[in-house]
């Protein structure tokens, strides 16, 4: 995978993962591609496209776009669920997730992908336990809070 | 604002990003950021210390503005601080920063390292995890340098947590991709492919990434790999779906893994091992029939994921391209797809059978959906799936079927998308071209594709049907008819009347003998157009005037009113003016003589491949070019050749081009014009066969060799006596990295390659030299076997190199005394080897020459009591000996033959001199 991008139906950018280093040109340019050219496809046409010698495999839930590059020789079909299983993830954590928690939780956004992906290769496909490491970290978190948090003696 | 925060809140960043939501403009947002940024700059440069909490929250404010497109240029010395918190979010918060703010070139490179060391020795799965994400986001060569050791043992540590071993893995991967040299091979390389038996799945899928592109560079060091994962995926297949409880994705049992370790497959040939093969084949079979059950479920993501295992099934077998009743079951896998009511899979379907198209085995088994393909051109709704089976079209195409695809495209470009018709245009200029049995139906789709199309019409694709008229007398006449009956339309394109005025000019004569296509009905006829036509059409037409004058010398008088007039004359473009000016004085001071010799029919074009081809490859891919001669020539030939081959004509050539001087558009003309007159500086086109272009270098030393989709090779040679040398340029056209790269020839001529390197970056551009040395009278071309990785898959390509015994030659200048002398000397019957041919190309004496010229003897004048007959000599250098060689070649014009004679003290040499010699005219 090269990148992975979540745009809005007005062509917002809401989260950006880089698999690849690119400058910030490169990614602007990119990102102005990929919004103009999937934007401007046509309800219920094919979810992939020729861009470049990548293919973008793209697919838009309720009012997002996930928008996702791979090399010419990966697989289309299960590009597109990986999408769908981010999406999973994202709704298991927020709860039927929805555009403004991206928003408003972006950093936790980036935290699930990072359990779910890495360095462009999918990292772990049960859904299961990738939702455990999440609440594991969130746990963690709060534990590691209250440790710090009391009082030395 | 939404209530929703787990874990900690940052209430200061939710309250911060609703402002922003809030801003009514643009110019209300860049205010609000400035002063949040003045805000969180004070707080950081104060004297108070801030608390972690504060510092996270800054940093993750500042990476919303980040991601909001804004520039940051401070904050990253807090980021790094924060990694080493012992409160796991602000590690966190500092992770994600620095992966997405720090470029791999930072100064601050040294601190993150040594955060990401103290936490790889934390033995805390959590914080091991977060530096090893941090590694791979980052990827940046201090770290590949800094952890490249370190991060293999943690694989194959015995006690490293599931979890982190994927991390490490995939970890490893990342850094193996940016900075392979850095990533060594050892001992772990073997524990990594035991990997693939790990129990847990999301190791093995995490394992098999790595092990796939590890393995694409070093296909040896990981041979095991192949039956541990044809037992995996055995496994897998004929497992119940319940047996991998979470690694069932809606009822399809471990797709991830079962596509990742297709793809490992397919970075090898088919296996050897009888039993492993039947194993393999037995999966295929498996995976192909589950794709005739029902379904498990309606749900599209049971759909996906079990056709996305079949595709890549398919992939496979593809690539085995070995067992042809997969292939065969394959293809009507595929057929049934194309007509599937789901859009994604007729898309893939397509564009799969573009692939089994070019197989042998399957060629004709994929010409039976032709009507499917041409049906989904018609009603397909989504343009990239019409992309797709305009390609597939494409892949099919042979002379069988090539009218009815030719026609097919045709009728579709009328009603094509916009951004699809240039390629349409230049895939069916192509296919005319290369399936043209009679010239008058490749002319006539011409004419069509400018008339329908006539806007996406490059220049290369008229260039190319001028070429073409004018190199076959056959279709001379046709083409001036066709032209002139297509001017006749009141609108036509001004691509149209490019062609129409070149080819009016050459061949208008052809047809003046009908009264309704008189000379003066052409002339009228072009001058309708010439006040619609731009700049350079109206140079081209002034230029088919001055060629009339001297076809019809009836029109001259007309013509040459025409050119006087002010709007000539004066014109205000200096490039018209000039040109009636000249043309008027032409007209009126030569005489007919020099007028017939100055205004002679254009001299055939040197035979080669269709620049329209290199054009659609570039199209598809940024493919890069040798740079095969050092300066471009000047389009009017004011640079002398380098080479003496494929010249044509020389003194004609260049005072047409300057005639003619299509050129005069400063813009992108200089470039396309050389790609028409040109002799090899313009690239030639791909071709398939490697042995192809062979014979275009015996005469020439400079070219391109070989061109594929992924890969040119460009060749440019020096030779003197018995030693060569040859500059072999690898241009990688993809952009991405080939691995593995290797190339090597067998020892018959003592070829010497400098090594390769292993490695080509995607977009760039390898040389190699190799040195040559000839040591006895040779046959057989040395090979040059080329190996390399791109993608999953291992390139085998083999290149006849154009090292040949004509390579060796030392020209000899004679008087016609000595010549004879020597010629009676070598009469011995086996020393003397004759042919008569038919010629292939026009028979024109300059291009003759010069192609003796290039053969590398020396041209002999007044030798020959017959003008018309070419007498050479000259000396082949080997380290054992030497040849002394003569040779004449006789044309017969009347017969279109040539008589080639060779007397060389060595009858072995003179046979072969002979035929690579003959197989040029």
């Amino acid at each position: 995978m090269r990148f992975l991008l979540l745009f809005s139906r007005q062509g917002k950018l809401r989260l950006q993962k880089w698999f690849t280093s690119m400058s910030d040109r490169e990614k602007k340019k990119i990102i102005r591609d990929m919004t103009t050219m999937v934007l401007a496809r046509q309800a219920r046409s094919c979810n992939f496209l020729q861009w470049k010698d990548l293919k973008i495999i793209y697919k838009r839930y309720a009012s997002l776009y996930f928008c996702l590059a791979v090399e010419s020789q990966e697989n289309e079909l299960l590009a597109l669920e990986i999408i769908h299983r981010y999406v999973e993830l994202l709704d298991k954590y927020f709860g039927n997730v929805c555009e403004l928690d991206i928003i408003f939780n972006f950093e936790k956004a980036y935290f699930i992908l990072d359990e779910f992906l890495m360095g462009g290769e999918i990292q772990e496909t049960s859904k299961q336990i990738v939702n455990r490491s999440i609440e594991a970290s969130d746990m963690l978190q709060e534990t590691l809070e209250e440790y710090m948090s009391k009082p030395a003696f | 604002m939404p209530a929703v925060s787990k874990g900690d809140g940052m209430r200061g960043l939710a309250v911060f990003i609703s402002d922003i939501r809030n801003c009514k403009s643009k110019e209300a947002e860049v205010k609000r950021i400035n002063k949040e940024l003045a805000n969180i700059r004070s707080k950081f440069k104060g004297d108070k210390a801030l608390d972690g909490y504060s510092k996270k929250k800054y940093v993750c404010k500042l990476l919303f503005i980040f991601l909001l497109g804004h520039d940051i240029d401070f904050g990253h010395m807090e980021a790094v601080n924060l990694l080493s918190s012992n409160k796991y979010t602000e590690k966190q918060i500092g992770y994600l920063f620095i992966s997405v703010l720090v470029n791999s070139n930072s100064d601050l490179i040294r601190l993150i390292n040594n955060a990401i060391k103290n936490d790889l020795t934390s033995r805390n799965p959590t914080f091991m995890n977060l530096a090893l994400h941090c590694i791979a986001n980052v990827g940046s060569r201090e770290m590949a340098e800094a952890f490249a050791s370190e991060i293999p043992r943690i694989l194959v540590a015995g006690d490293t947590m599931d979890s982190v071993k994927q991390s490490a893995a995939l970890c490893l991967l990342r850094l193996n991709r940016t900075s392979p040299d850095l990533v060594p091979m050892g001992e772990w390389t073997a524990r990594v492919v035991h990997l693939l038996n790990d129990q847990h799945l999301g190791v093995v899928t995490a394992a098999t990434s790595l092990i796939t592109t590890l393995a694409q560079k070093n296909p040896d060091d990981f041979k095991t790999s192949v039956s541990l994962a044809v037992a995996r995926l055995s496994r897998i297949v004929t497992s119940a779906s319940i047996d991998l409880q979470d690694y069932t994705y809606y009822f399809v049992a471990a797709p991830w893994l079962s596509v990742k370790l297709l793809r490992l497959l397919q970075s090898y040939p088919p296996p050897e091992d009888a039993a492993l093969r039947s194993r393999l084949t037995e999966c295929l079979e498996t995976i192909l029939n589950k794709a005739q059950e029902p379904p498990k479920s309606k749900k599209v993501q049971h759909s996906n994921a079990k056709n996305a295992v079949l595709f890549e099934a398919i992939a496979l077998i593809i690539h085995h391209d070995s067992e042809p009743t997969l292939l065969v079951r394959a293809c009507n896998q595929l057929g049934q797809f194309l007509q599937h009511r789901e859009t994604n899979l007729r898309y893939l379907a397509l564009e799969s059978m573009c692939t089994l198209a070019s197989s042998e085995f399957s060629h004709e088994a994929v010409k039976t959906h032709m009507e499917t393909v041409i049906n989904a051109l018609k009603t397909e709704r989504d343009v990239s799936v019409r992309q797709r089976a305009v390609d597939l079209l494409y892949a099919m195409c042979d002379r069988s079927n090539a009218k009815q695809i030719v026609a097919e495209m045709l009728s579709y470009l009328e009603t094509a998308d916009y951004s699809i018709r240039e390629e349409i245009v230049l895939k069916v200029a192509i296919l005319a071209e290369k399936y043209a049995v009679d010239y008058t139906w490749y002319v006539d789709t011409i004419l069509n594709l400018i008339r329908i199309a006539g806007d996406y019409v490059s220049e290369e694709v008229w260039y190319r049907v001028i070429q073409i008229v004018i190199n076959r007398d056959d279709v001379q006449g046709y083409a001036a008819k066709t032209v002139f009956e297509a001017l006749q339309a009141p609108a036509c394109h001004e691509n149209l009347v490019k062609v129409g005025g070149y080819i009016l000019g050459e061949f208008g004569n052809l047809i003046a003998g009908d009264s309704r296509s008189s000379p003066l009905v052409q002339f009228n006829l072009l001058h309708s157009k010439f006040h619609l036509c731009s700049v350079p059409t109206r140079a081209l037409l002034l230029s088919a005037y001055i060629k009339f004058i001297n076809l019809f010398p009836e029109v001259k008088a007309t013509i040459q009113d025409v050119l006087r007039s002010d709007s000539q004359l004066r014109n205000a473009d200096v490039e018209l003016q000039q040109r009636a000016v000249e043309y008027l004085r032409l007209s009126c001071i030569a005489s007919t003589d020099i007028l017939a010799t100055v205004l002679e029919e254009m001299p055939p074009f040197p035979e080669r491949e269709s620049s329209i081809l290199a054009k659609l490859k570039k199209k598809k891919g940024p493919g890069k070019l040798p740079d095969m001669d050092d300066s471009r020539r000047s389009v009017n030939g004011s640079t002398e050749h380098s080479e003496n081959t494929d010249t044509t004509n020389k003194g004609s050539t260049h005072s047409f081009t300057d005639v003619l001087n299509l050129n005069s558009t400063p813009s992108s003309g200089a470039s396309l014009l050389i790609d028409v007159f040109s002799e090899s500086s313009a690239p030639p086109a791909a071709i398939d066969v490697s042995e192809e272009n062979f014979p275009r270098f015996v005469c020439k030393n400079n070219g391109v060799i070989y061109e594929n989709q992924l890969l040119q090779i460009g060749l440019k040679s020096e030779y003197r006596q018995n030693l060569g040398r040859m500059y072999v340029f690898y241009g990688n056209k993809t952009s991405t990295q080939f691995l593995s790269f290797s190339s090597s020839s067998p020892p018959q001529l003592n070829v010497h390659p400098k090594a390769a390197d292993p490695m080509i970056e995607g977009g760039a551009q390898m040389q190699q030299i190799l040195n040559i040395e000839c040591v006895s009278d040779f046959r057989d071309a040395p090979v040059l076997n080329i190996q390399f990785r791109y993608g999953g898959t291992l390139q085998n390509i083999a290149v006849k190199l154009p090292v040949m015994l004509n390579k060796f030659f030392q020209p000899t200048e004679m008087m016609s005394q000595d010549f004879f002398q020597r010629w009676k000397q070598l009469g011995a019957p086996q020393q003397e080897v004759q042919k008569i041919f038919k010629a292939k190309h026009p028979m024109d004496t300059e291009v003759t020459k010069a192609k003796i010229l290039g053969f590398g003897v020396a041209l002999l004048d007044g030798v020959d009591p017959n003008p018309a007959n070419f007498v050479g000599a000259g000396v082949i250098h080997t380290k054992t000996t030497q040849v002394g060689c003569l040779l004449r070649l006789e044309p017969n014009m009347q017969a279109q033959m040539y008589r080639l004679t060779l007397r060389t003290s060595r009858d072995s040499v003179s046979q072969r001199l002979c035929e690579l010699l003959s197989d040029q005219f």
